[in-house]
């Protein structure tokens, strides 16, 4: 029984650390979906050669037909709006519509993701990114939520361990008290000796 | 006291002193009137590479500090209002600054060429001036003395008759002065 209560426990464990861990940076990124940091900001850096020379006025068709190397929808939910504070797709206000229009811009002159990125920081700083930056005190944002879950794992492993021990103890030293059944009896016996006598003595066998 | 109280004591003080620090570090009020104002350097608007101004730049004059944003439906209102002020104020003893918050520079420039700004322009583009000057919103108006201290505050536009009534008056006087 304390087998499977241990298991139970560390099943409980991991689900709710696996949740903490990866709902953490969800909150701060503020995305419905879910989309962890380290990963979701290195995401446009195979975007293969560059075609990041402006091909001309703003907002100018393309002379060539060529696939963007990013898109609105592609950035609007990794940056924010500066003036209302959400992320730049929930966003309606004038402010947002000029951010978008900035990025569809750059999106046309052939602006990779991250150029994109750059040019919004430039202008507003570091906190329009949706996802904080991977490197200076930004990194706690990603290493907290990864310390919190291996010493929360590790302190649920000691936990486990320390709790089987105690009814192996406990076993070990309940028939050394007596050296016969009735030794133990007399004496108390040991915790479960103790459980087992009061549920034999409940059903009255 | 055991171990475990000492460590539950530790982790209970720990989380308060977080949360202290995070409600004294989350934005000020701003400045008071008779208080002195944020001065920080910003970045000039249309400026150079790297240039920057700031307030104590302009120290020995009235400034009138104008937060605005070019997406700011009532900054497009009062603007003309501003460069009059400027236009029969402006001198050695009086500027109107403008600060762009929170705004694209392309658009920023755009606004300042459509109403034929020629009062000096900062930009403050992540918003911490705007933070530091406590305002709420755009566009608000602070009147600042030769020695950078407030003197007058309108939250909201600004027209002729508010502008000679809050604001005026301060200078005014001064201004005489030196013309006397």
């Amino acid at each position: 029984m304390i087998q499977v209560r241990a298991r139970r426990l560390l099943l409980t464990g991991a689900i709710l650390s696996a949740v903490a861990f990866t709902g953490a940076p969800a909150v701060a990124a503020g995305t419905a979906e879910g989309r962890v940091g380290p990963s979701a900001m290195s995401s446009a850096t195979a975007e293969g050669d560059s075609q990041a020379a402006a091909r001309g006025t703003s907002g100018g068709v393309p002379a060539t037909p060529a696939a963007p190397k990013t898109s609105l929808a592609d950035l609007e939910d990794e940056v924010m709006c500066p003036v209302c504070g959400t992320l730049l797709g929930l966003a309606d206000a004038p402010q947002a519509q000029r951010q978008k229009a900035m990025i569809n811009r750059m999106v046309d002159r052939g602006a990779s993701k991250e150029e994109v990125k750059a040019a919004l920081v430039d202008e507003f700083g570091s906190e329009v990114l949706a996802l904080p930056e991977g490197s200076g005190f930004s990194l706690s944002a990603y290493l907290v939520p990864i310390v919190g879950f291996l010493l929360a794992a590790a302190g649920l492993a000691v936990a486990v361990v320390r709790w089987q021990r105690q009814p192996a103890a406990a076993s070990e030293s309940g028939p050394g008290e007596g050296s016969s059944p009735d030794g133990a009896a007399a004496s108390g016996g040991s915790g479960t000796d103790r459980r087992l006598d009061e549920d034999l003595a409940r059903y009255d066998l | 006291m055991r171990p475990r109280s000492i460590l539950g004591v530790l982790v209970v003080a720990a989380f308060l002193g977080l949360l202290t620090y995070g409600l004294a570090s989350e934005g000020s009020s701003g400045p008071q009137i008779g208080e002195p104002v944020p001065d920080a350097p910003l970045e000039t608007l249309g400026g150079e590479e790297g240039a920057t101004g700031s307030l104590a730049d302009y120290r020995g004059r009235w400034v009138l500090v104008n937060f605005w944003a070019s997406w700011c439906e009532p900054c497009r209102a009062e603007s003309p209002e501003l460069e009059a002020l400027q236009q029969r104020y402006g001198g050695p003893r009086f500027t109107v600054l403008g600060i762009d918050t929170r705004d694209l520079t392309r658009d920023g420039l755009a606004f300042v060429r459509e109403f034929g700004l020629t009062y000096p322009q900062l930009r403050d583009g992540d918003g911490e001036a705007a933070q530091d000057w406590g305002t709420t919103g755009v566009p608000e108006n602070f009147l600042v003395d030769p020695d950078g201290v407030l003197r007058e505050l309108v939250r909201g536009p600004v027209d002729a008759r508010v502008l000679r009534q809050e604001f005026v008056p301060h200078f005014a006087a001064d201004l005489r002065r030196d013309r006397t």
